[in-house]
């Protein structure tokens, strides 16, 4: 045992000298989930980092990243005091935040103190990134998503009456229904009827026979997977012969196994769409994942890489390794390429292209990306 | 409201009704034998779609006999059930049934849960269910249709087996007296192994025929099916199979005509029938066609 042990005392000091003796490093913290309660979130995004780095390559004008990932454990605390230890231990420049809202809700004050910026891949919450200066999402927010179905609605498929039928037993259907109504109207529609259903409700018929009698061009259903497929599935049994439009909730394989053939011609917005990228490097990373794990790349990896992208970038540009100075130009970041389109920078919430998809031969297809103007 | 949307709502209702008004049937065959509430009934109703889901799914059967064999499991898991939990407790206090009932339920839930997921499965229809038909303006799915003609087919053979047939006559006495019927020389265990054999059963049919409707099954599908037909069996009278019947409709109705006329109530869909429960215990804990009880000695 005893060379052993010699041995790997050897390596780990060569190992060091060699980190140490090396060019000037960049060092970016990784506070992710990579155990515990959503370990499957902060895996897929470390997955997705990682597989971008051998795309675009680990170099900033001849510096290399280093990743210093700190596991947190998917818990609120530990997710403050991993952002503590990269800032205050590591010496990082900037971080790859947790993925749940929760966990980046107790990172952002830590980082706003100390003044270095973190960007997550997919926290959601608008609360996340109000009022800070120091934080930063690469995933868009439910309200744009609901406006982006609206207009697609209004000058896509061109609607002048809608339905919704919205969950309020939930924050995320309530806030898609609310926001697609405002931009629905704005855009000189109007909606006629608004039905409601609680999660877990297997029923709809009273609601959708309501619906029908008020005959909309289109029905918005911002709901999730299982409400969707029972819903559109009653609704073509009643005889509703209108368009079904649904959110990002519908994206799971329990919409075609429950809807059946109902689901057909069923239109979504998706954050982005696996099967074909927008630009060079989202090919080119759907490309690689596929070869690589022998499946389709999921969201979670995409953003994640989106986050590592849009740091990068922004640590080119500022040209140096001033957190404050990083920060500013991940603010000013503008029509840049990442894995799922073009992505910008607005107060800390990102904007980008959101993708509707349309139900197909019992397969999402792409129809089109939509910016909201 | 149009004439025709009413009419719609009125068979929604009664679509949903019927479902409600098997699965209080088997509540109320227990209760009527043992004055056992039966928690484990709804669990049962979901292992049934399961079991037809599996036949199809894996041993490839055709549908119906997939669904045969799925009820005839699911008599055998009442069989057991009632063997393991319900009948070391025979002499027991009623409360320590009651509660047996509800940790069996709970048992059957997570198993499930731990066994096929928590992920819903899509259940495959046959033709017949879900061909549409026109009444009045109406459009009637094929299980709506069906089902309370199962219903009540299913009533008359409950008849037929409680007051012609000598099993009959032995839960009948059962019901009544239990010590008594036992020292006439029936074998009152196995009597109460048939109830159970029947009404689980029963729980298959409506389990297998409710995701003909809803095509979704999960391991928690019966919870809420299984407390609003339990409403329905208090309703209309525990203990009474015409009674469960009415109560299932007038529930499936009542919920489908809260949401159809007060559409800003829809949230209290639930609550409704439950609320109903509460006055019905208050006002008429007999039900509907329930007699008044007299308390056993």
């Amino acid at each position: 045992m005893k060379p052993i042990v010699k041995w790997l005392v050897v390596t780990v000091l060569v190992l060091e000298v060699g980190v140490v003796g090396a060019q000037e490093v960049i060092r970016i913290g990784a506070n992710l989930e990579m155990t515990g309660a959503v370990a499957a979130y902060g895996q897929m995004i470390w997955e997705g980092v990682n597989l971008v780095r051998e795309i675009v390559g680990d170099e900033v004008d001849g510096k290399k990243i280093e990743l210093v990932l700190v596991d947190n454990k998917s818990d609120k605390v530990e997710s403050a005091n991993a952002a503590t230890r990269l800032i205050d231990k590591e010496k990082v420049v900037a971080m790859l935040g947790p993925a749940i809202s929760g966990s980046m809700l107790a990172v952002g004050p830590v980082c706003e103190e100390k003044q270095i910026p973190v960007i997550s891949a997919t926290a959601t919450n608008p609360l996340v990134t109000q009022g800070k200066k120091f934080v930063f999402r690469a995933c868009f927010l439910d309200p744009y998503q609901a406006a982006a179905a609206a207009q697609f609605a209004r000058e896509d498929l061109k609607a002048n009456t809608a339905a919704i039928l919205s969950d309020i037993a939930q924050d995320y259907c309530v806030a898609l229904g609310n926001f697609f109504k405002e931009e629905f109207t704005k855009r000189g529609g109007s909606i006629i009827v608004e039905q409601n259903c609680k999660t877990g409700d297997q029923d709809f018929s009273a609601q959708l026979t309501t619906i029908i009698n008020a005959n909309p061009d289109i029905l918005y259903v911002p709901n999730y997977y299982t409400e969707i497929a029972l819903i559109t599935r009653q609704a073509r049994d009643l005889g509703f012969e209108g368009i079904i439009l649904s959110a990002d909730g519908a994206d799971a394989p329990e919409l075609f196994s429950v809807g059946g053939d109902a689901v057909e011609g069923l239109y979504h917005t998706a954050i982005w769409d696996a099967t074909k990228g927008l630009n060079e490097v989202g090919q080119k990373y759907i490309d690689l994942y596929k070869e690589k794990y022998g499946k389709d790349p999921n969201m979670f990896g995409a953003l994640g890489a989106d986050a590592y992208l849009i740091l990068v970038n922004a640590i080119r540009q500022a040209g140096s390794l001033d957190p404050s100075r990083i920060r500013d130009f991940i603010e000013d970041t503008a029509d840049l390429d990442v894995v799922t389109g073009k992505v910008t920078i607005e107060n800390g919430d990102a904007i980008k292209p959101v993708v509707v998809r349309k139900v197909e031969g019992g397969k999402f297809q792409f129809v089109k990306t939509v910016v909201v103007e | 409201m149009t004439w025709t949307t009413f009419f719609q709502q009125l068979m929604n209702g009664v679509s949903v009704g019927s479902l409600y008004a098997l699965l209080a049937i088997g509540y109320t065959l227990v209760y009527g034998i043992l004055g056992l509430i039966n928690f484990a009934h709804s669990d049962v109703f979901m292992l049934g779609t399961y079991f037809a889901f599996f036949m199809i799914g894996i041993f490839l059967l055709p549908w119906w006999i997939s669904v045969l064999i799925g009820v005839g499991l699911c008599a055998l898991v009442g069989v057991t059930i009632e063997r393991v939990a319900y009948r070391p407790l025979r002499n027991a206090p009623r409360i320590s049934a009651l509660i047996t009932a509800v940790g069996v339920s709970f048992f059957i839930e997570n198993l499930g849960l731990v066994t096929v997921g928590a992920r819903p499965k899509g259940f495959p229809r046959p033709e017949l269910m879900k061909n549409v038909y026109f009444i009045a303006g109406a459009r009637i799915q094929g299980v709506t249709f069906w089902v309370p003609l199962i219903s009540i087919a299913v009533l008359l053979v409950l008849f037929y087996l409680v007051y012609r047939t000598k099993l009959g006559m032995a839960m009948r006495a059962v019901s009544k007296d239990m010590e008594t019927t036992r020292l006439m020389g029936v074998n009152v265990d196995r009597v109460i192994l048939y109830a159970f054999a029947l009404g689980s059963a029963l729980a298959g049919i409506g389990g297998v025929l409710w995701a003909c409707k809803y095509p979704q099954i999960n391991p928690l599908m019966g919870i809420f099916p299984g407390w609003k037909a339990f409403t329905a069996a208090v309703v209309g009278g525990i203990g009474n199979v015409v009674g469960a019947m009415i109560g299932g409709f007038i529930i499936g109705l009542a919920e489908i005509m809260i949401v159809a006329f007060f559409p800003n109530l829809t949230g209290y869909r639930d609550a409704f029938v439950f609320a109903l429960l509460i006055i019905f215990l208050l006002v008429k804990p007999s039900g509907i066609m329930g007699e008044t009880l007299k308390e056993k000695v």
